[in-house]
This record gives C-alpha cells, sequence and structure tokens, in this order.
C-alpha cells in the first residue's frame, strides 16, 4: 500500500520506519531536536527527534503551527526529487534549493543521521497527487 | 544543480608582478610573523607600491587561527578601509583573510555565522590569496577553518562568496620551504586530488582538474623534496595545489580528510601529513567494496592501462604508499610515535570526530561506526584494510 505525501497516513509510516530503523538509531544517537519539515504552500511533517528514535511525528495542515529548533522548507517538486534520492538535500541546502531555518552547523555535524533519516523517508512507498 | 567557483588565477614565474598592474589605494596583506620576518610580506608591499597603492600588514596569523586574531585584523581593516585584502601564507593567513573580509565589509557578524546559505554582498574589497606552501588549495576554495579560543573549539564553514577574487602562484615563494614541510603538504594536495575525483559530489567540472592534480603530484612531489630549489618542480606543485583546491573546493572530500581531521586534532599534529596517513587505506577500504573510481586516477597517471576497478584501486593504494615512502612519511599511527594505549583510549572520540566530519557523508563508501573503529586500530599498525 502506499501513501499520499504528505498526509497524515504517510507520517505515520515514516514514524515507523525511523523507528525501525538500527542504523538510524545508530547514526542519531545524540541527536536532540525537532524538526519540521514544510512543503511550500502545502502542509508540514512534525517530528520530535531525540537520542536516535522518533517520539512523535504529526502531520500538521498548519507548518508554522509549531516552533521547532529546525525548519527545513521546499516546495513539492524538490521534496519529489529528495525523496527520490535524486537530490542529496545538503546539497540543496549549500545551493538554496532547501531553506534551512536553525544551525547549520549543528546539521553538518550530523549528517550522518540525516542521511538515515532521508533513507528512512524513501523506504515509505509514497504516491503523488 | 551546482556550481563551479574560481578565482582569476596567475601562475608561473614572475606571477607576482601581476600585482604591479592593479588599481587601488590601499592593500591590507594578511600573513604570520615568519612570513614578515622573512621579508615575503614585503615583497608583495614593493609590488603594490610600484602600483602606487599604498599598503598595511597584519602579521598575527598563528598557526590554526583563531577567531579572535580575525577580529582583531577585521578591526585594522576597517581603520585602514582596504580595497584590496591579501591572505599571504599557507591555508592560516588564507582562511583568516576570507574571515577577515567578510567582517570588514560587515562589521559586527559573527563569523560562525558564515554558511553557503547567507548573503554576505561582499563589495568594499576585493580577496587576493597567495600561497607561500603547496598544498592547502585555500587560495581556490570558498572553506575557512578558524578556533573560537574563548570555546575552545575549531569550526569549519565557507561561502561562495569568499572565493578568492585573484590568486598567485609564484614559484618563487615556495622556493625556501623545509623538505618535511613540502611533503606534508604536497601529500595534503594529493588527498585533495583524488578524494575530489571519488566524492559522491564529483561532477565534471572537478574531474579533470582532480585527475590533472594527481598526476602532477605523482610527477614532481618526490623530486621538489629531494631538491627544494628545483623551480621546475616547484612551480608544478604549486600548480597541483591550486589545481587540486579547485577540484575539491568545487566538489568536496571524503573519508581520509575525516579520519584525518580527527586524528590531527585530536594528537596534535599537522594537516596534510595527518589526512595523507589516512590516504592509501581509506583507497584500500573503498576498493574492497569496488566503489571509487581509482581505476580512472591509476590509468592517467600512467600506472596501468586496465579499467578493472578493484586493479586500479590496489594499485593506486601501493602507489601512495610508495611515494609516502619516498618523501619520508609516516606511514601508520605507530610511526608519529604514539603509544597504542593513548591511542586506544581516545578511539571513542577518534570515531566520532571523524563521523561529525563535514566530508564523512560524502566519502564513495561509508563505514559504520564499528568499522571506522576497526580502520583505526589496521592503521595503528600499518595492515592494510581489508573489510
Amino acid at each position: 500500500m502506499s501513501y499520499k505525501f504528505p498526509s497524515p497516513e504517510w507520517v505515520e509510516s515514516f514514524y515507523e520506519q525511523i523507528n525501525g530503523s538500527d542504523a538510524y538509531a545508530n547514526a542519531a544517537k545524540t541527536w536532540e531536536g525537532d524538526i519540521t519539515l514544510v512543503i511550500e504552500g502545502s502542509a508540514g511533517i512534525y517530528l520530535d527527534l531525540w537520542h536516535g528514535k522518533c517520539r512523535a511525528a504529526e502531520f500538521m495542515a498548519d507548518p508554522d503551527a509549531k516552533s521547532p529548533e529546525f525548519k527545513i522548507t521546499a516546495d513539492m517538486e524538490k521534496w519529489k526529487k529528495v525523496l527520490a534520492g535524486k537530490l542529496d538535500p545538503v546539497q540543496g541546502m549549500v545551493t538554496r534549493q532547501i531553506k534551512l531555518d536553525g544551525n547549520l552547523v549543528k546539521i553538518m555535524k550530523n549528517v550522518k543521521a540525516a542521511q538515515e533519516l532521508v533513507r528512512c523517508a524513501t523506504r515509505v512507498p509514497t504516491v503523488y497527487e | 544543480m551546482w556550481y563551479f567557483s574560481s578565482p582569476f588565477v596567475v601562475f608561473g614565474d614572475e606571477a607576482l608582478s601581476h600585482l604591479e598592474q592593479l588599481t587601488g589605494e590601499r592593500a591590507l596583506i594578511v600573513t604570520d610573523a615568519t612570513l614578515a620576518k622573512l621579508g615575503i610580506a614585503a615583497r608583495i608591499e614593493a609590488a603594490f607600491h610600484k602600483a602606487g597603492i599604498e599598503t598595511r600588514v597584519f602579521a598575527e596569523v598563528e598557526p590554526e587561527p583563531s577567531l579572535q586574531t580575525a577580529q582583531r585584523g577585521a578591526q585594522v581593516a576597517i581603520e585602514f578601509a582596504p580595497d584590496w585584502i591579501v591572505g599571504l601564507g599557507g591555508g592560516s593567513p588564507m582562511d583568516a583573510s576570507k574571515a577577515i573580509w567578510a567582517m570588514y565589509e560587515h562589521p559586527g557578524l559573527d563569523a560562525t555565522e558564515i554558511n553557503p546559505m547567507v548573503t554576505l554582498g561582499l563589495d568594499k574589497a576585493k580577496l587576493i590569496a597567495i600561497p607561500t606552501t603547496s598544498g592547502t588549495g585555500s587560495e581556490a576554495t570558498w572553506a575557512l577553518v578558524l578556533t573560537d579560543t574563548e570555546e575552545k573549539r575549531k569550526f569549519s564553514t565557507g561561502s561562495r562568496e569568499l572565493v578568492p577574487t585573484l590568486a598567485i602562484i609564484d614559484p618563487t615563494l615556495t622556493q625556501g620551504l623545509p623538505a618535511r614541510i613540502t611533503a606534508d603538504t604536497g601529500l595534503d594536495a594529493l588527498t585533495h586530488a583524488i578524494e575530489g575525483y571519488v566524492t559522491t559530489w564529483r561532477n565534471d567540472f572537478s574531474d579533470g582538474l582532480c585527475l590533472k592534480a594527481t598526476q602532477l603530484v605523482f610527477d614532481y612531489l618526490a623530486r621538489v623534496v629531494r631538491d627544494g630549489n628545483d623551480l621546475e618542480a616547484r612551480e608544478h606543485m604549486g600548480n597541483a595545489a591550486t589545481i587540486a583546491g579547485l577540484g575539491f573546493g568545487n566538489a568536496n572530500l571524503g573519508l581520509a580528510h575525516a579520519m584525518g581531521h580527527s586524528f590531527g586534532s585530536l594528537f596534535k599534529q599537522p594537516h596534510g601529513r595527518a589526512v595523507a596517513l589516512y590516504l592509501p587505506y581509506t583507497i584500500d577500504f573503498t576498493t574492497n567494496a569496488v566503489m571509487g573510481r581509482y581505476a580512472d586516477i591509476a590509468r592517467f597517471v600512467g600506472f596501468t592501462d586496465s579499467r578493472d576497478e578493484e586493479e586500479g584501486g590496489r594499485l593506486l593504494a601501493e602507489k601512495v604508499r610508495e611515494l609516502a615512502r619516498a618523501v619520508q612519511q609516516p606511514l601508520c599511527v605507530a610511526d608519529f610515535g604514539i603509544d597504542r594505549a593513548d591511542f586506544r583510549e581516545m578511539l571513542p572520540k577518534l570515531v566520532e570526530y571523524a563521523e561529525q566530519d563535514t566530508q564523512f557523508f560524502t566519502a564513495p563508501r561509508i563505514p559504520e561506526s564499528e568499522e571506522l573503529a576497526q580502520m583505526f586500530e589496521y592503521i595503528y599498525e600499518g595492515k592494510p584494510i581489508d573489510f
């Protein structure tokens, strides 16, 4: 079964992928911080990430409803490329195709965790409208 | 989407005389005390004076330059109001000059906030980078590394806007460089070139540069270490370092840099010597999974005609070790005189720092934490990586 991106069902599946990933648990074992992934002109995906686990994941119709430590914003086409493994999120940030609000240095020190998080997202069976 | 950034490069015999053709009013030369004492800064000043440009020298840059030094340099710049800023020296003065440039243009800017996602808008001055070693490549890149001595931490950052406007590669500036530093910095350039070719951020624009730089280092490094006055070899090594800088600066690096940075910072070893130590072992590791593009490099340099990736990787690793031996570089951690128990005690930190390095994640093969720890153990005693 595939899930529409973004939707509450997709976020639930993403949450399960994160918490089922040993690679993510290991790479993010020291990470403390929450993130909202914002799909420009659409919704947001809130993730409370703590020591290799996702404590909470929430689909947000209003992406500004929470004030997380990090906000990563891109349009739908860029997110599709990230989820298809065609756009490296860090290269996307460096070229400003993806906007980061938050401490870049903290992200750069945890790139392995970020990469594993993206891998978890790519494992969610996804469809787009 | 990606970018290719480059300074205007002046190289070869009499390259420094290009300064005499510049126009402007004031040039601030950022350098270290040794280069000022040796009269190198005075040579640069003399060239500017021929162009009718007033100069001031800020010669306070230390090895592994601090944020606080850069802030002092920026204050000097604000008072002097230069239209040219010159980074003269090895990587330290050139990195410091980039930060000074940004903080001069924007007084009050926190250098730790410089990053590729922020637009700086630099228009008061232009930056000239003049390397006096052949290795760092900082003259051609947008990266800088500073140490915050108050917070006791090193930070690595960069901005496309901080690529020097002009890079001057004059072989006479490296002529008196001691053999040890020539070897350390030359192997740094080799590590830039090889890792820049295999990184996951490689691209069509950076590939040729990395191949050519690799070839130049293999052709000229041992020669210039044997005879530091061989100006032809000095010139080619200077070019190799800048070409490698253009290559990796527009791609990224990999595991040898991540491991070398970690080792160098924990055991206080020079950058080039540290990263070069790890290079052949990371080639082993990557080749074991038949990844990397080392066969291309081996063919281009002329070591083989084979297109076999595994054969090329093995051969390249052996040639790197051969070159390191030829220039009397340590081939294992034990050669640095580091006690095994001390090394083992640091192992968790070595792994942690390497994994947090900004070059780690663009390696063609990324080890798991346990594999990385095992690699450090193998490299302690010089055992080729067999997993």
